[in-house]
Parts: C-alpha cells; structure tokens; sequence
C-alpha cells in the first residue's frame, strides 16, 4: 500500500518527463504535461479530501458529547469518550445487529458458494437434456429487478412459515445471489483444463469426489472472486431484511438497525451515541477493505466485466 | 465412468434449482398475476384486469417517480463516469512515460485504493452518514463550516428542487472509485506502442484521451453504463433512509421503489404496488435494450 509520503505536492507543478527540453515541440509538450499533470494532481487530493473527510469527521465525533457536536464541528474531541460507544454497543443494540449481520452473511455466503459452485459445475461440464434450459433460467434473473418480486416474496416467505427469521432471509440471500454467481462460475469452470478430470475419473474418482477434491481447489481464483462480491452484496443488504424482518427487532441486521437509529431516534438527541453507532459500522469494513484491497478491487471489477 | 452421471447432476442440481425456483421465479410471475387485481392481503384477490395500470397513468407520485429516475439515468452515469474516466487517466496514463512505459501520476496506488473505498460501504450505512454531513444546522458538515463562516446554512434534503442533486452527490461519491478501477482495468490492456505511435505524431494529452484511450474503451464503457443506468432504477436504501420522509420532501425525491414499498406495506395496496413493479421490470427492460442498440458499434481490434 502507499503510504503518505507519495501524496504529491499539489500545484508546484511535477510535471514528469525529467530530461531537459531539446527543441520547442519538447518544452511545449512538457509545459503541457506539467499544466495538466498539476490541474489533474488538485482534483485528485480534492477527491481523495472529499471521500475521507465525512468518514474521518464521523470517527472524532464518536468521541465528542453534544456540546463538542455543535459548537466545534472540526475541531479533536476534548477526551476519548468510550461510553458513547458502549451506550450504542448495548443500548442502542448496534452489537447484537452486528453479530445478527455476521451470521446472517456466513451462512448465506456459505450456502451461495456451495449451491452457486455445485449448480454452475453441472451446468458447465455436463450434458444432459435441459442443460440450456435450467442454464437460462438461472441467467435471466440477472436481469430482473428485485423490486418486481417483492410484494409476492414477503408471501411466500410468509406461508413458508420463515418470515421474522434469519433462516428465511438466508435461504433468500441465496436465492437472489445464484443468478450471477452461476453465470460467473460456469464461466469458470468451463475454462479448467479437462485432461486433470479425466485422470480423476480413470482413477476411479467418482463425480462427487472429483468436484471437491479436483475441481473446487483448482477454481479458487474464481471463487475468490464471486466470493467477495457476495460478501460485500449480503452485507450491504437493506431492503430484504427490511421487509422479512420487519416485526423481529432482535433480529435486524446492521444496516437495517443503523438505519432505524437514525431515522427514528435522530430527534432524541443521542448525538454522540448515533456518531458512535455508525463508526461501528464503517471502521470493520475499513479495516477489511485495508486488508485485503487488491482482493477486493480484483474481484469486483472480475464481476463486472465477465 | 458414465454410470451414475442422472443421479450425480440431479443431486447437485436438486437444491439451488428449488431455492431459485421458489424465491425467485415464483414471486416473479406472481407478480405479474398480482398486478391484475385489486389484493389487500385478506381474502381472495379479486381480477381487475388492467384497472391498476389506468390507476397508475393518473397517478401523480408514480410520474414524479419515473420523472426523477429519468434525471438519475442521464445524470448517474454522465457524471460519474466522466469524473472516473478522467481520473482513470491521471492514474494510468497522465504521468506520462517512464522508461517505455507509461505510468501514472505519482501516489495513484494511494488514491486507487482512497477512492473505491466508499464501494464496500453499505448503501444504507453511507446514507446514514450522509444524513449526518448534510444536516441543516451547525451540527451537520458542510453547514457547520459555513456557518463558522458567517454564511446562511444550505438546506440540501429540504429544498425540493436541491434534494435530487443532493442524492445524486451521495450515489456519485460511492460509485466513482470502482468506475476508476473499472476503467483502469480496461486501460491497462491498452498496449503502449499505440500510445508511442501517437505521441510520435505529436498528438497531445487531450487527443490522446479522446482518440485512443476512449474508442478503446468503448465495451467498458457500455458495462459501466448499463450497471449505472441499473443503479439509477434501484436506489431504495439511499432514498428510504436519506431523504426527508422517504421520497419527499414533498415527493421531490422519491423512486418507484419507494412507491412500491409505500404502497405495498404501508398501505397494504399489493395489487397496485406489484403493478408498479411490472411498470419497474418494463423501464428496466427498454433502457437496458436501448442502451445496448444505441452504444453498439464495431469494436477496435488491436
């Protein structure tokens, strides 16, 4: 990762190309570089300024009281007020929404990867009659909006019994994830070599086998990368919880909690504990996204352009 | 080995194709069946026909709805991936080229990983923060500075012709760092001779932008807009939990997916809100089909 001493010196013009100007055509190109070089380094660290100020400003003011809120919106909190964190840690419940979120993710993840690999394996490497059809119909609900389905979804969860459940809104997360998780790892398993298969099956390795102890490791690039595209998908998640979850508050996760917070206690005044709340929320992902944000960059952008 | 294969692809097929089958294209088609008739979720929905799509014609928030995503869709993608595209540039190319190989300027690694960072924030979440930074009195960001200042406070979420753009600011602000690396992607596979070639001919930075990298970007560019013309359909979380009252003020915020949630479990109206959700699925339908006929063209070989 780079570090701070890379951030450029902004407007002093470090216009690249180091050898001096031979001719005119040489001065005039550099002359150039350097004015666009310099405009472009400004919108950048403007940028760069305007994505990590409201983050950094929420961070401080986690740790201000009301009078600090107001009164000095840019200037460090006076003390390092821990109680505000731990007044939304239990009272506001942000903890219990966290770990509501984090198992709600693992086991949708889990499920994803596991139905979304064994389906798009089959799918990929098999021929049997229907093949094409059960293949669209996974692709095609790419292209619907969830939206469309919503009233008639919050029904079918409910006669199936799941609704106000973390089954239930597992069970759909996985549902609602197959579509492109199929479509990316179809992709994938289409492009592995067929010959290491075909050693497996003269060793007597039946199919199964030969998935998981053949197949599956070789596809782990791929399965990174749908991987983390289903994490960040599941645990951005608002509306399906919103409307499965509606009646269970002890089952809400993070987004949907964080999001009640503010919009129905906003007015109470807990400003410091709201603050609190939400840098709960951010600083995982921050810390995550740090880790591993080649990762991260890579899978995305692997998903959107497959 | 070909005995046991029905079994083995039944078995593996069995479960994700029931899952998908129940929660997703069950719901899908009922939606369409729902959107005829009057449902309120007791007793038997009664078949109205079309009455809801009449109903929706005279409906004024559904217009307001479809107005607004017109504006997301043109301005979405517009902004956002002009301020990425530029940016993407200053990271790959604007450095000029060291030892043959063009670089960006310096600290790009810095601000490719600074600028995605909003990406795996939820949207839910960022729209929490926002509500923060754009509070009307001094406890907010922008008018806390301001008002320091001694200037008047800027009432961004409450002025209605100024709640859309704010919005559209807060979806800008996530979107543009993964549009970078997007882009950035796409640069890299853009082989340097082509730049060389062009720089020996005296091209300048501007031609270079616009007659190489662009029309060799084209296919990213079409991916991009279509994800950002989808985002413009799909904007529940920001409006729902940024906006003043959902939508407002006023309805000057509001997009059918709000309508749809409002009128679904809000007011019970399931037939009418699954009728906006197949008016939802048809917009959806035509942008995305226009959007691939209107951006499709030949593709530069290199």
């Amino acid at each position: 990762m780079t570090t701070k001493t890379d951030r450029p010196a902004t407007g002093s013009g470090t216009g690249k190309p180091t050898a001096g100007g031979r001719n005119g055509r040489d001065r005039q190109v550099k002359s150039e570089v350097r004015l666009f070089s310099s405009l472009g380094h400004v919108a950048l660290v403007v940028w760069a300024v305007i994505v990590i100020v409201p983050i950094l400003w929420t961070f401080l003011a986690s740790f201000k009281n009301t009078t600090e809120i107001f009164s000095s919106p840019w200037t460090l909190p006076a003390e390092l007020r821990w109680e505000n964190w731990s007044r939304a840690w239990t009272q506001a419940r942000v903890g219990k929404f966290f770990i509501n979120s984090v198992i709600v993710v693992t086991c949708g993840v889990a499920g994803t990867m596991l139905l979304g690999s064994m389906a798009a394996y089959v799918l990929a490497r098999y021929k049997f009659v229907g093949n094409r059809f059960v293949y669209y119909l996974f692709v095609s609900g790419l292209a619907f909006p969830v939206f469309l389905a919503l009233v008639p979804l919050f029904f079918v969860v409910d006669n199936l019994g799941l609704l106000n459940t973390h089954t239930g809104l597992v069970l759909v997360y996985i549902a609602y994830s197959l579509p492109f998780t199929v479509f990316f790892l179809a992709a994938f398993f289409k492009t592995l070599p067929t010959s290491v298969a075909e050693a497996g099956m003269i060793d007597g390795c039946s199919h199964t086998r030969l998935f998981f102890q053949v197949m599956l490791p070789m596809a782990k690039p791929g399965l990174i990368s749908v991987g983390i595209f289903n994490i960040i998908g599941q645990w951005s998640q608002y509306q399906l919880p919103l409307v499965l979850l509606s009646n269970a508050e002890d089952k809400w996760v993070l987004t949907q909690g964080i999001a009640d917070i503010s919009t129905n206690a906003g007015y109470e005044a807990d400003w410091s504990g709201l603050f609190a709340a939400l840098t709960m929320a951010i600083l995982p992902m921050i810390l995550v996204y740090a880790i591993f944000q080649r990762q991260i960059q890579g899978g995305l952008t692997a998903g959107a352009l497959k | 080995m070909r005995q046991g294969k029905y079994p083995f692809v039944i078995g593996f097929l069995a479960l994700p194709v029931l899952l998908y089958s129940v929660f997703v294209i069950a719901p899908y088609v009922q939606a369409f069946q729902l959107a005829m008739t009057n449902w309120r979720g007791v007793g038997a929905p009664e078949w109205v026909g079309f009455d809801n799509f009449q109903r929706l014609f005279e409906d004024e928030a559904f217009w307001k709805a479809v107005q607004h995503h017109g504006i997301l869709l043109l301005a979405l993608p517009l902004i956002t991936i002009a301020i990425a595209l530029y940016f993407a540039f200053m990271l790959n190319v604007g450095g000029g080229s060291r030892s043959g190989q063009r670089v960006g300027v310096r600290g790009s690694g810095f601000y490719r990983v600074v600028f995605f960072f909003p990406q795996v924030l939820a949207v839910a979440i960022i729209a929490v923060l926002f509500q923060m930074v754009y509070r009307p009195n001094e406890s907010g960001l922008i008018n806390g500075v301001l008002m320091k200042l001694g200037l008047d406070p800027v009432f961004f979420l409450i002025r209605p012709n100024l709640a859309l753009w704010s919005i559209i600011g807060v979806l800008v602000w996530q979107a543009v760092g993964f549009y970078v690396v997007l882009f950035s992607a796409g640069m890299a596979s853009i082989p340097t001779e082509i730049y060389e070639a062009a720089e020996m001919d005296g091209a300048s930075r501007v031609t270079l932008f616009f007659r190489v990298t662009l029309p060799l970007l084209w296919d990213t560019l079409q991916v991009a807009w279509v994800y950002l013309g989808i985002a413009a359909f799909d904007c529940f979380a920001i409006v729902a939990v940024l906006s003043v009252d959902s939508g407002g003020p006023d309805g000057a915020t509001t997009v059918l997916a709000v309508e749809i949630y409002r009128n679904a479990f809000t007011y019970s109206r399931f037939g009418y809100a699954s009728a906006m959700g197949v008016a939802l699925f048809f917009l959806t339908l035509t942008f995305a089909a226009l959007t691939l006929r209107v951006s499709k063209r030949e593709s530069v070989e290199y």
